[in-house]
């Protein structure tokens, strides 16, 4: 992915030299330009085209942004609610994702989901330790977590 | 042009006053809630979005109304965001590791087992090399 970026932008500085435009306009037609003999060159390279793994990567953004307001949300209304009736408890959660960063992003994504936090990642970062603020259903809770986070996380690494 | 100018005035004043009351219902949280644990889910959540939404309303307002776009308030933002929950989960992790117990009324506890188990089996592996 990081090769085929920096294919585009020389493709885009060559055409800036060819037209001694130096100028942020010539670098974004440029750009535009690279992006489509890149397009059209697609299969000579080894990797898919790197504008596909740039669209999951602002999916899992949009899905952090969306998941820290719904659980803001949750987490206020236990604190307003006039009885405390939540019943916490900490659930252990096996993750399919193998490298480090993988398993940093999900226990992020984690700590930022509706009454969620990491505690622990096992030595051989397989096993999250997460507590949970009201665990009704751990199975269902950790389903979620896997529909939703580890599928986009999946999503980047394959794209 | 006039409406505009409404519209983001109006923006700015809900974002700011949402990041208010949303940063007061994380203190109110810090309060209420009856061990580290569900405390540091308040902060993390509540006061993590608060802090986000003033800068926004911040920044928003610079931008349009001294024309001054601040890339540092930008940058503010996706610090925060990067920093909260690993701070949290540190906060979690430090605070079980030292012994701090969980609220009575809590329903499980796996990872005390996983601990035990790992003791267990490391004190049997002493008692192999003895």
């Amino acid at each position: 992915m990081a090769f085929q970026l920096l294919l585009n932008m020389l493709l885009s500085i060559t055409w800036m030299f060819l037209n001694n435009d130096w100028t942020a306009a010539g670098f974004i037609i440029g750009f535009a330009l690279g992006l489509l003999i890149l397009i059209a060159f697609r299969r000579f390279f080894h990797q898919p085209l790197y504008v596909k793994k740039m669209w999951a990567i602002v999916k899992l953004l949009l899905i952090f942004t969306k998941e820290l307001f719904v659980s803001s949300f949750a987490v206020a209304k236990h604190v307003v609610s006039p009885k405390l009736n939540m019943r916490p408890g900490i659930f252990t959660f096996r993750t399919v994702l193998q490298s480090d960063w993988e398993v940093t992003i999900l226990a992020c994504l984690i700590c930022l989901t509706p009454g969620t936090l990491t505690l622990e990642i096992s030595r051989d970062s397989r096993t999250l330790f997460i507590h949970a603020m009201d665990i009704e259903d751990a199975d269902e809770l950790a389903e979620q977590i896997k529909l939703s986070f580890e599928r986009a996380i999946l999503e980047v690494r394959h794209a | 042009m006039e409406t505009l100018t409404t519209i983001v005035e109006y923006a700015v004043v809900l974002a700011v006053l949402f990041g208010v009351v949303f940063c007061l219902l994380g203190a109110l949280g810090l309060v209420r809630m009856p061990d580290v644990y569900l405390r540091s889910h308040a902060a993390t959540k509540s006061a993590t979005l608060g802090v986000l939404c003033v800068l926004a309303g911040a920044f928003l307002y610079f931008a349009l109304f001294e024309g001054h776009i601040s890339a540092k308030l930008l940058l503010g933002i996706l610090f925060v965001f990067l920093t909260s929950p690993v701070a949290g989960h540190l906060n979690g992790r430090a605070a079980y590791r030292s012994g701090v117990k969980l609220w009575r009324r809590s329903v499980r506890d796996d990872w005390e087992k996983a601990l035990q188990q790992k003791e267990k089996g490391a004190s049997s592996q002493e008692n192999v090399r003895q």
